[in-house]
């Protein structure tokens, strides 16, 4: 069974406020749905996480690199993408202090 | 109309593109207030008919141009918004556009708006868009399926001729089954997921929605492919089908593992429909085989566990500081949180908090390290099935539409993907035909079959989904 204590750490975690109303509702449901998916366990009963497939092919995991070359011409995207910043000073995104 | 129909009469020049996109902006006016259907219908509808007909004019045409379309509201389209149907990214405007929006916009097609969708595709009913539930149009106090609901209703409606959507767990085969159209889910990573806001990103594609299975193929065939953007695409590798040229049709195989049908919680109409589709598969020509696949029935938690894994780390590039929502908060921490918690709805967060669960230390080796041997398992299960059968064949969904707020749980909501999320898992790709209709209050809803296929094998889907449906409208003549 998991815990409101749990739910609250979990939220804390994931960067998220959740109203004190919401956790209980949360706790029951998280604890009915990893009940459910508890059954994994039983298929995979004695299984190890399977390393990752070698080599090219179906399900094979493989790196893909490409060269460091033809950069995009800079400032491309600069405009688009300050336009989407919440928070700026000329063309500088704003942020909270850090430190 | 069909786009094959559109494609004649537009190249004939006996309608123009300009009135093809008027006809679907007539439908969007007359129908979209009550179905909820589109978030936005672009301003320049009509400024890209005119570009199209140029093409048109000149005789360049390609297969979908002048082909009104409509996209999900997760797909980049540049210089247009996108929310994914979200308060975080309510007021988003895309910065670059997705691969398989660019393929569609370099044939002409014109993009008529955004369809509404499950925030963040999370979800298999659109009830949970932070915009509104999108209600089915052959019952309107019913759901139109999810996420991708707005554009399987923008098709069943004519508001739109074919429509994008994605699909993670059976986001684009549900919502069709439930409006009465055909969806594909192409094979993993035959569909660039470039510009495609990610979800699961080891389950994610972007797939077709349609009037027909000729339809889907047109739309598939020109938004697929490999792309330098996303390194998991691939060329699909062409080999003969088979199941083409007349006369062959009895070594094509399809496998119905029938066990999955003593499940609870599947609908007497939709077993009866599958077995009356077998009947029909049969009459075709195909020869039918009953098989066996021990851990299918496991698919779905298999599913709930690697999915809300890739969620919460997909979902964590919301946080109110580049773009999208940014709640006021007193430090960077507080401004975190406050933006999540306002700007995601509660099935998001949901996910994003049993994704961090599973992946946390303690318990890792528990859910999502058992999750991925079993997937293992899972993909075995079907690679050894397909050395004996072309296609295997089930239900799309395990029950028609239901009524708007009736499923009260999470995981009541979650059983709909019983029978889609295998084909997710696995990476091979599915189809939903529709094949009948359950009479529920006195309303036709829609009922579908779902056929898969191995990886790269859409061809066989193809074939037998058109020789399918066919057969249907001999039966209705």
């Amino acid at each position: 069974m998991i815990s409101k204590e749990e739910i609250k750490k979990l939220a804390d975690l994931a960067r998220i406020e959740i109203p004190d109303e919401e956790v209980e509702s949360l706790r029951g449901e998280i604890d009915a749905i990893l009940d459910y998916v508890g059954q994994v366990s039983a298929v995979a009963e004695g299984a190890g996480i399977p390393s990752p497939e070698q080599g090219e092919g179906q399900g094979g995991i493989f790196n893909i690199m490409r060269e460091d070359a033809n950069p995009t011409e800079s400032q491309t995207y600069s405009k688009d993408l300050i336009a989407e910043f919440p928070q700026k000073e000329n063309n500088y995104l704003k942020v909270k202090k850090i430190l | 109309m069909m786009i094959k129909e559109a494609r004649q009469l537009l190249d004939n020049k006996k309608i123009s593109a300009k009135e093809l996109a008027e006809s679907c902006l007539k439908n969007i006016e007359s129908k979209n207030k009550e179905l909820n259907v589109f978030l936005e219908v672009y301003d320049d509808v009509l400024e890209q008919a005119k570009e199209a007909q140029k093409i048109i004019d000149k005789g360049e045409t390609k297969e979908l141009t002048g082909i009104p379309l409509a996209i999900k509201d997760n797909i980049l389209i540049k210089g247009k918004r996108a929310s994914a149907a979200s308060r975080i990214l309510e007021n988003y405007t895309a910065t670059y556009t997705a691969t398989a929006a660019q393929k569609l916009a370099e044939q002409g097609a014109i993009f008529l708006g955004r369809t509404n969708m499950d925030e963040f595709a999370m979800g298999g009913s659109t009830e949970n868009s932070a915009f509104g539930v999108t209600k089915n149009p052959h019952d309107i106090s019913r759901v139109a399926g999810g996420s991708s609901g707005g554009s399987a209703a923008a098709v069943a409606t004519d508001m739109a001729l074919g429509a994008l959507g994605s699909d993670t767990g059976g986001s684009v085969r549900e919502p069709a089954s439930f409006c009465g159209v055909v969806g594909l889910k192409p094979t993993y990573g035959s569909v660039s997921r470039y510009g495609l806001m990610a979800m699961g990103s080891s389950l994610d594609v972007i797939g077709p929605i349609a009037k027909t299975v000729g339809d889907a193929e047109i739309i598939f065939n020109a938004i697929k492919g490999k792309d330098r953007m996303d390194s998991t695409s691939i060329d699909l590798t062409p080999s003969p089908s088979p199941c083409q040229g007349e006369g062959n049709e009895e070594r094509t195989k399809i496998g119905v593992p029938y066990h999955i049908l003593e499940q609870d919680g599947i609908s007497e109409e939709v077993r009866k429909n599958l077995i009356e589709s077998v009947e029909k598969l049969k009459k075709l020509g195909f020869e039918i085989k009953d098989i066996k696949l021990p851990n299918i029935d496991k698919s779905l938690a298999v599913y709930y566990i690697v999915m809300p894994a890739e969620v919460s780390s997909n979902m964590a590039r919301y946080d109110g500081i580049k773009y999208g929502l940014s709640a006021e908060g007193e430090n960077l921490l507080d401004v975190y949180k406050k933006t999540r918690g306002q700007g995601f709805g509660r099935e998001v967060r949901r996910r994003i908090i049993l994704g961090t669960y599973v992946l946390s230390a303690g318990y890792y080796d528990a859910y999502y390290g058992k999750a991925m041997a079993a997937r293992k398992i899972i993909k075995e299960e079907f690679n050894g099935a397909f050395k004996e059968i072309d296609a295997i064949l089930t239900p799309t969904a395990p029950f028609p539409a239901w009524e708007i707020g009736e499923k009260k749980s999470p995981l009541e909501n979650y059983m709909a993907d019983i029978f889609t999320v295998t084909a997710n898992i696995v990476g091979c790709p599915a189809i939903s035909i529709p094949s009948g209709f359950s009479k529920i209050d006195g309303k036709d809803l829609p009922l579908s079959i779902q056929l898969m296929a191995p990886h790269m094998r859409e061809d066989v889907l193809f074939e037998i989904g058109k020789r399918f449906l066919i057969e249907n409208c001999k039966l209705k003549i």
